[in-house]
C-alpha cells in the first residue's frame, strides 16, 4: 500500500538535502523504512562477506603481533615476528622470487594478451574459434594443467626440449628440475594460462575505441603503428589500468600454480610468499609468524594497487 | 599504383591468419598432448620423436582409472560443492546487487567500497585467520567450510550490480507506482531481465568452484571428502610413473568444464567483459 510512496521518497530525499527538522513525520519513517529495505537486500551476502573476509583480514594484524603456534595460545610479542623476518633467509628468497615472477609475468602477460586482442579485433574469419581456444587454458584446473606442462617440460624426453633441439645444440634447459630454469618454466605456464582472460578484457576495451578516430588518423597519413600508439593505446587507458592492477595482484599472490608444478623447488628456487605463508602456517603451525609474512603480502598488494590508482588519476587529470 | 596497396594488404591478411593459426596451435598443444597421451600405453608416452597418433589406441585407461582412483567420490563431492556454492552465490549476490544498484540509502557507498577494496586483498593473506575461525566452529574437515569460503565473494555482487545498472530505472519506477514492493520489483522485473548476467555468474562460479584447489587442500583432510582436484593431485603423487593414467585423470577432470564452457561460452565472455569494462 505505502510502497509507491517509498519509491517517490527515494528520489526526492536524495535529490535535495532535507533542511526541515522532520522528526517523527511520516517522511522520516519512510526514509528509515527505505533504508531498512535496502539493508535487507544487502545483508544476506554482507553477513557472509563480513564474517568470512573482513573479520579474518582484521584479525590477521592481531595474530601477526603474537607468538601463536601449535604449542601455545596467542601471546602478545609486539613486532618480534617482523624483526625475525628481517633476518630470515627463506623469507628473503620467497620475497625475491615473488618479485622475479611478478617482474616477468606482468609485462609478458599484458603484451601477449593485448597482442591476442588486437589480432582478434582484425575481424578475421575464425576469430570466434580462436577466442575460444585462447580463453580455454584460463578455465581449466591448475592440477591438470601443471601435470601436463611438467611432462612437456621433461628434460630428457619431453616434447619441448625435443622441439628446441631441432634449432639449438648443446645442453638443453632442465626446466622444472633446474634451479635456473624452474622459474621461467612457471612463468611460461602462468602466462599461457592467464593471457586469455586479459585478452577478453582488452577485447571489450577495444570495442570502445571510436572508429572515427582511426579513420581521421588514417586520413592524416598515420601508419598502423602510429595509430596504435596514438589512438588505440590512449583510448584503452581505463582497460589498461584495470588489467594492470589485476595482473599485478595476481602475480604477487601466485600460489597454486607453483604449489602443484614445482612445490617451491628445486630447493627454494620457486618458493614464493604465498607458499611461505602456507608452509609456516599449515605445515609448521607457526600461526603468528606466518601471519607476519601474510601482512607483508597484504601491504605489497595494497601498495601497488594504490600507486597504480594514483598514477592513473594523475594521467586522467 | 592501385594494385600495390591491395596486394600489400592481402599479404598482410595472410600473415595475420598464419599468426592466428600458429598461436591457436601453440595454445592448444598441451591439451592435445594430454588427450593423445591418455590413449597410449604407459611406455609410449615419452618417446623420441613424439608419437602424435597413439598406436594402438588404448581405451583401457578410461576403464582402469575408475578402479585405481576414487573418481566417483571425488566427482560427487565436487558436484555437491559446486552446486551449493553456485546457488548461494547467485541468490545472495543478485539480491545484494539490487540494494547497491537500485536503491539509495545511507551507508550504501562505503559498503560498496568495502567490497571493491577486498579485490586488492589476496585470499592467501588471510587464509590463516579464516582457517582458525572456521576450525573453532568445528567446520574444519567438512564440506561446509568450502561452501562458506566460496559462496559470499564480492565477484557476484560486482557482476550483478554492473548488469542491473544497465537496466533503465524507469522500469522499476513504473513498477513502484503500480504498487510493487522492492522485493517484488527484484523478483518480477529485474531478475527476469537479468538472465544473461545470471547465466554468466552461474557458469563462472560453478567452474571456479570445480577448479578450486587451495580451499579443499587446506580444509578437506578425509579421503571421503576429497574433491576431484585434490584427488587428482594425490593420484599423481601415488602413481607418478603411470603417465598415461595420470593424463586420463586430467582429461576427465577437465572434460565437464570443457563441455560447460563450449555450451555457455557466450555467457563466460560477457561476464568477464561486464566486470572489466567499468573497472
Amino acid at each position: 500500500m505505502t510502497t509507491p510512496v517509498v519509491g517517490e521518497e527515494r528520489t526526492l530525499g536524495f535529490a535535495q538535502p532535507d533542511t526541515r527538522p522532520p522528526l517523527r513525520t511520516p517522511r522520516t519513517s519512510l526514509k528509515v523504512r527505505n533504508a531498512l529495505v535496502g539493508w535487507t537486500f544487502i545483508l544476506p551476502n554482507f553477513l557472509g562477506f563480513a564474517v568470512l573476509t573482513l573479520a579474518p583480514v582484521l584479525t590477521l594484524f592481531y595474530i601477526s603481533l603474537t607468538s601463536w603456534n601449535i604449542f601455545g595460545a596467542a601471546q602478545w610479542v609486539g613486532l618480534d615476528n617482523f624483526t625475525r623476518l628481517v633476518g630470515d633467509k627463506s623469507f628473503h628468497t620467497a620475497l625475491g622470487n615473488t618479485f622475479y615472477y611478478a617482474a616477468l609475468h606482468i609485462p609478458i602477460t599484458i603484451v601477449a594478451s593485448l597482442g591476442l586482442a588486437l589480432l582478434l579485433n582484425q575481424k578475421l574469419r575464425g576469430a570466434a574459434f580462436f577466442r575460444t581456444v585462447a580463453f580455454f587454458p584460463y578455465i581449466t584446473s591448475i592440477v591438470a594443467v601443471a601435470v601436463v606442462w611438467n611432462m612437456l617440460f621433461s628434460p630428457e624426453y619431453g616434447p619441448i626440449n625435443q622441439f628446441l633441439s631441432l634449432f639449438i645444440g648443446g645442453e638443453m634447459p632442465g626446466w622444472t628440475v633446474s634451479k635456473d630454469w624452474a622459474m621461467p618454466a612457471v612463468i611460461i605456464v602462468g602466462t599461457w594460462k592467464d593471457m586469455g582472460y586479459y585478452m577478453l578484457l582488452f577485447l571489450a576495451g577495444l570495442q570502445t575505441v571510436p572508429g572515427e578516430l582511426h579513420e581521421a588518423a588514417r586520413i592524416d597519413g598515420a601508419g598502423a603503428w602510429q595509430r596504435f600508439w596514438n589512438v588505440t593505446l590512449p583510448c584503452l587507458r581505463p582497460t589498461m589500468f584495470f588489467v594492470t592492477v589485476m595482473v599485478t595482484i595476481q602475480s604477487f599472490k601466485v600460489f597454486d600454480l607453483i604449489l602443484v608444478m614445482t612445490d617451491g623447488g628445486p630447493g627454494q628456487a620457486t618458493l614464493v610468499l604465498s607458499q611461505y605463508i602456507y608452509q609456516k602456517g599449515f605445515e609448521q603451525f607457526e600461526f603468528g609468524y606466518a601471519s607476519a609474512v601474510a601482512v607483508v603480502l597484504f601491504f605489497i598488494c595494497i601498495t601497488v594497487t594504490v600507486v597504480q590508482f594514483l598514477y592513473n588519476k594523475r594521467k586522467e587529470a | 599504383m592501385a594494385a600495390r596497396p591491395s596486394a600489400l594488404r592481402r599479404s598482410g591478411r595472410v600473415l595475420l591468419y598464419v599468426v592466428m593459426i600458429l598461436a591457436a596451435a601453440g595454445i592448444m598443444l598441451p591439451f592435445a598432448w594430454m588427450v593423445i597421451s591418455s590413449l597410449k600405453m604407459n611406455n609410449q608416452v615419452f618417446t623420441a620423436p613424439v608419437q602424435w597418433i597413439p598406436d594402438p589406441v588404448q581405451w583401457r585407461n578410461y576403464l582402469d582409472i575408475w578402479v585405481k582412483a576414487d573418481m566417483v567420490t571425488w566427482v560427487r563431492n565436487t558436484l555437491v560443492l559446486s552446486v551449493a556454492v553456485t546457488v548461494l552465490q547467485v541468490l545472495t549476490g543478485s539480491f545484494a546487487a539490487y540494494g547497491f544498484a537500485k536503491m539509495r540509502f545511507p551507508g550504501r557507498e562505503p559498503l560498496f567500497l568495502l567490497y571493491i577494496g577486498t579485490i586488492a586483498v589476496p585470499w592467501q593473506s588471510y587464509m590463516i585467520p579464516q582457517f582458525q575461525m572456521l576450525s573453532s566452529w568445528g567446520l574444519n574437515n567438512t564440506l561446509w567450510a568450502i561452501m562458506l569460503l566460496q559462496a559470499f565473494g564480492a565477484f557476484g555482487v560486482f557482476l550483478m550490480k554492473q548488469y542491473y545498472e544497465s537496466i533503465p530505472d524507469s522500469l522499476s519506477e513504473a513498477a513502484r507506482l503500480d504498487g510493487l514492493s522492492e522485493y517484488g520489483i527484484w523478483w518480477r522485473i529485474i531478475m527476469p531481465l537479468s538472465v544473461p548476467a545470471l547465466a554468466s555468474l552461474t557458469i563462472i562460479t560453478f567452474v571456479s568452484t570445480w577448479n578450486d584447489y587451495l580451499g579443499p587442500l587446506i580444509y578437506l583432510r578425509d579421503r571421503e571428502l576429497w574433491t576431484i582436484q585434490i584427488g587428482l593431485q594425490s593420484f599423481i603423487g601415488e602413481y607418478n610413473a603411470e603417465h598415461a593414467l595420470i593424463m586420463t585423470g586430467s582429461v576427465l577432470s577437465v572434460l565437464p568444464i570443457a563441455l560447460i564452457f563450449l555450451l555457455g561460452q557466450r555467457y563466460f565472455v560477457e561476464g568477464v567483459a561486464t566486470t572489466g569494462v567499468k573497472g
